[in-house]
């Protein structure tokens, strides 16, 4: 039997019985699409007063300093990625091994932290401006280390990862065979890197260059360490400093449209190709380099390395010794308790939606699914600031709905119920990483193949049986593993965090936010290497993973 | 039939618009292993999951062991039906060990007794010393085997197969094929297998089904399907053969271009019927004195014999088996005759 029609049979059979399932799918495309929704229709009735203002005076410079950065960090992060990429998966050289997965771990350190770290190192009162001061002739030469340039050269060590894992993964997995029919179809070894390489890799390195553009589009607190101006933190200013929602809901949705343009942009560049090679059997022998080329590759892989990593924890660390007790006091383990807190909410609401939407997916395979499952993918693309304007606007309207019937009612003014609440907050959180729990509870359904189910009924079991012995054990490494994965991207977030907190929730990322906005490293230091030290569970299970699917293969 | 097991009357599957299975009636006696054939798509998978339960029908009914358990109504849901059955893809639990995944239905027994159950099943069918494997441990082989010793585990009256060795090379499968066959017979427990290949259903099936497009068109044993089916789709689909046209002169006796060849039975057709004549490979002898020449069109070298394909006329071909010492090249010609023992014939 084809396996198709059995498909449709189940479905057919299901309506009745996943009528829940049905409506809970429904319930969380709806809360990811209404935000998106207020956006958009800011554009239906754009506000001529507040473009006109703005266009007279941020506007120019947003835009210039914005294609500044998209362009530099775009031909930054190809460069680094594509080229370290190379040379891990397809040369070999001294030191290799390490850089393959030693790349990976600049991953950890959210670009805030490294933007701050490169300020305190760099900067006029830094040690480095202080060293070169001390070498004679040079006792003069002093500089600021902000500008595009410096913006430019941190997002690029912060995002060159996406390109590198992915170009990496491409150029993992193009087969021996496919290089062997090239050379027999007469192509040398640079024609079949041109013709046959590269473009069987363009997919996933335009997938990881459009990932690092929407990074820097969505970027928040690298750019305000630098004070340097954008969309995120053009929005940051009119909502807190000017407490203008209008305006801010308006940058918002301007630069929701970039997004979508860099979206469209990845989609074309593309093309309607995606390739998925798997390699079969050994894989293509790796180049051997030798005398000074071998030297150049392990040098500039371990450059990068050093400054996009391992010099900047070095400094991290430095500043957490000297500052008094390290920092470690009670207000640091409350603070680190609540952004667990708040962390782990978000986790179990998004696990939540993420396993509703695959579950609903496979057992319904309708179009509202269909939908909420593509909703659910798209939140990643936006930016935490225009997530936040989105979800604020929602939740204004719903209050003042509210507070129109309780006066009509005949009761007096309820004031904000659901703006300014947790709840705001971790919708938020749970649009936004939606698609990063989509990954790890999508496999894990995968391993619960129908078949098996259907095995274990067969055998007898069923209801809270099935469920504590099939359903739980199979499920809960990928639910783990999801859960884990946003709890991390829900503690580095800032700027909708910024944005939407409640009194009282600040988290590590609030807090270095607002310690660097003072200039004070050293007390940044602590909550920044928490949350690298944190970040650095999920590498390692990419690391691990792209590890295990090359080699088992 | 006081031993009947499983009994399907007249049932019906349906997909929306598409009938899967239309009026599919069999019997099924204790201990009997039953093989469903047919090409992919003739429904044969879905009458399996409507007797597990995993399929509702919509005529008909289905009683095991004298009860029904599944009608148009409804039916009981797959975990009380008690019929075993052992997947395609095998679904062995990826979380549990090969002596967990056989206890896994061995609920009501106590602890002990699970683990001796699953060890002793294990060792029948060849898996000692790998209880404690897991499944991605174990090779595709051996994987089927923890399925089909999951499935016996209960006791079940009845199992049923969903091509069990269809992932399997050719070796492996008469093997395992002789072995589950053995298994089951020991056991005393009734089998429905689904297959699309027929020399699997002749190795284990006591009885076949050639199922096409949803209906079953001939339940008997193999020797009947090869020697006697029930119509040109099951003559075409068991074994080998060409029909050849031919004039009934006699109730027993038909005009061809072999000259007369006489059956065994008399048919029902009045004298000067057309007919068509099913001849197998084995039914044509070479012989110089032959009756009839064909021209060498197709030749396949299969060790001791050799099989031609034969154009006797434009429209008339024949399979011959020939020892392979004696060797013609394509375009030879070769003077044949007929020597037929079971005519099979049909109305043309």
């Amino acid at each position: 039997m084809a396996p198709g029609l059995r498909e449709t049979r189940s479905r057919l059979h299901g309506p009745p019985r996943n009528r829940p399932l049905r409506a809970a799918v429904l319930l969380v495309g709806a809360l990811t699409a209404v935000p998106l929704a207020v956006l958009f229709s800011a554009w239906a009735s754009p506000e001529t007063a507040v473009w006109e203002h703005l266009a007279a005076t941020v506007l120019p410079n947003l835009l210039r300093n914005t294609a500044a950065l998209v362009l530099g960090v775009g031909i930054g992060t190809l460069i680094l990625g594509c080229g370290l990429a190379w040379l891990t998966a397809r040369c070999e050289f001294p030191g290799r091994r390490w850089l393959d997965w030693g790349l990976m771990l600049p991953l950890a350190l959210p670009a805030y932290v490294l933007a701050f770290v490169v300020q305190g190192l760099f900067d006029t009162a830094g040690p480095v401006q202080r060293l070169l001061s001390q070498i004679p002739g040079l006792e003069r030469v002093s500089f600021e280390a902000r500008g595009t340039p410096w913006v430019i050269a941190v997002l690029t060590l912060a995002f060159y990862p996406y390109v590198y894992l992915l170009a990496r993964a491409a150029f993992l997995g193009i087969g021996r065979g496919t290089l062997e029919a090239a050379r027999l179809l007469g192509l040398g070894p640079w024609g079949t890197f041109l013709r046959v390489v590269l473009p069987t890799a363009r997919p996933a390195i335009v997938a990881g260059l459009a990932l690092a553009v929407m990074e820097t589009l969505a970027d928040f607190g690298a750019v305000s360490v630098f004070n340097y101006d954008t969309f995120t933190t053009a929005i940051y200013k009119a909502w807190f400093g000017l407490f203008n929602l209008p305006a801010a809901a308006q940058l918002a949705s301007l630069l929701l449209l970039l997004v979508a343009l860099a979206l469209a942009g990845e989609r074309r560049l593309r093309g309607a190709a995606r390739f998925h090679e798997t390699a079969r059997g050994a894989p293509p022998p790796r180049i051997r380099l030798a005398g000074w080329r071998a030297i150049l590759a392990a040098t500039a892989g371990g450059a990068v390395l050093a400054v996009g990593f391992v010099l900047p924890m070095t400094q991290l660390v430095g500043w957490v010794a000297v500052s008094a007790g390290g920092g470690l006091d009670d207000r640091y383990w409350a603070l680190l308790g609540r952004t667990l807190l708040l962390g782990g909410s978000a986790a179990l609401v998004t696990v939540t939606g993420a396993l509703l939407i695959g579950l609903a997916r496979r057992r319904l395979g309708d179009r509202p699914s269909r939908i909420a499952a593509d909703l659910s993918a798209l939140g990643y693309a936006l930016p935490g600031s225009v997530l936040a304007v989105g979800v604020m606007l929602s939740f204004a309207g719903i209050d003042n709905a509210l507070n129109t019937l309780w006066r009509l009612a005949g009761g007096g003014s309820l004031g904000p119920v659901l703006s300014g609440s947790i709840a705001a907050l971790l919708l938020a959180y749970l649009i936004r990483f939606l698609a990063v729990a989509n990954g790890p509870v999508d496999s894990a359904l995968e391993r619960l193949r129908p078949s098996v189910v259907e095995a274990a009924r067969a055998l007898g079991a069923r209801g809270l049986d099935l469920a504590r012995r099939i359903y739980l054990p199979l499920l809960r490494p990928g639910l783990l593993t999801a859960a884990l994965l946003v709890l991390v991207e829900v503690m580095k977030e800032m700027p909708a965090t910024l944005l939407l907190r409640p009194f009282g929730w600040d988290t590590l990322a609030v807090r270095i936010f607002e310690f660097t906005s003072e200039g004070e490293w050293q007390r940044a230091a602590l909550p920044a290497v928490t949350l690298v030290l944190a970040g650095l569970g999920p590498v390692i299970w990419l690391a691990r993973r792209s590890a295990g699917a090359h080699e088992s293969s | 039939m006081p031993d009947t097991l499983l009994k399907l009357d007249d049932i019906a599957c349906r997909y929306g618009e598409l009938t899967a299975v239309d009026g599919l009636s069999l019997r099924l006696r204790r201990g009997e292993i039953g093989c469903l054939l047919g090409p992919s798509g003739c429904g044969k998978t879905t009458v399996l999951r409507a007797i597990a339960g995993f399929e509702p029908i919509c005529a008909g009914t289905i009683r095991l062991d004298g009860r029904d358990i599944a009608t148009p109504a409804g039916g009981l849901p797959p975990d009380r039906r008690g019929v075993g059955m052992v997947f395609q893809d095998y679904a062995l639990f990826p979380h549990l060990s090969a002596a967990q995944n056989v206890a896994f239905g061995l609920r009501h027994l106590p602890r002990r007794e699970r683990r001796d159950v699953a060890r002793r099943l294990l060792d029948l069918v060849g898996l000692d010393g790998l209880v404690d494997r897991y499944p991605h441990e174990l090779s595709g082989g051996q994987q089927q085997r923890v399925a089909v010793a999951r499935a016996v585990a209960p006791q079940p009256p009845l199992v049923l197969m969903d091509e069990p060795f269809s992932n399997l090379d050719v070796d492996l499968r008469e093997r395992l094929g002789g072995d589950i066959r053995r298994l089951l017979k020991e056991q005393g427990i009734a089998a429905l297998f689904v297959t699309h290949d027929q020399h699997e259903a002749f190795l284990i099936g006591d009885r076949i089904g050639v199922m096409r497009e949803g209906r079953l068109l001939q339940w008997d044993s193999a020797f009947a399907l090869y020697h006697q089916p029930a119509d040109r789709f099951v003559a075409d689909f068991i074994g080998q053969g060409r029909l050849i046209s031919g004039v009934l002169s006699a109730p027993d006796a038909i005009e061809t271009a072999f000259g007369m060849i006489r059956g065994n039975v008399a048919y029902g057709w009045p004298a000067g019927r057309r007919v068509a004549l099913l001849l197998r490979p084995d039914d044509v002898v070479p012989d110089p004195a032959g009756p009839v020449e064909g021209e060498v069109v197709g030749r396949a070298f299969k060790g001791a014999e050799t099989l031609y394909t034969l154009r006797l006329a434009p429209d008339a071909e024949v399979l011959c088996e020939v020892p392979s010492r004696l060797d013609y090249p394509i375009g030879a010609r070769l003077r044949v005759r007929a020597e037929v023992e079971h005519l099979i014939v049909f109305a043309d």
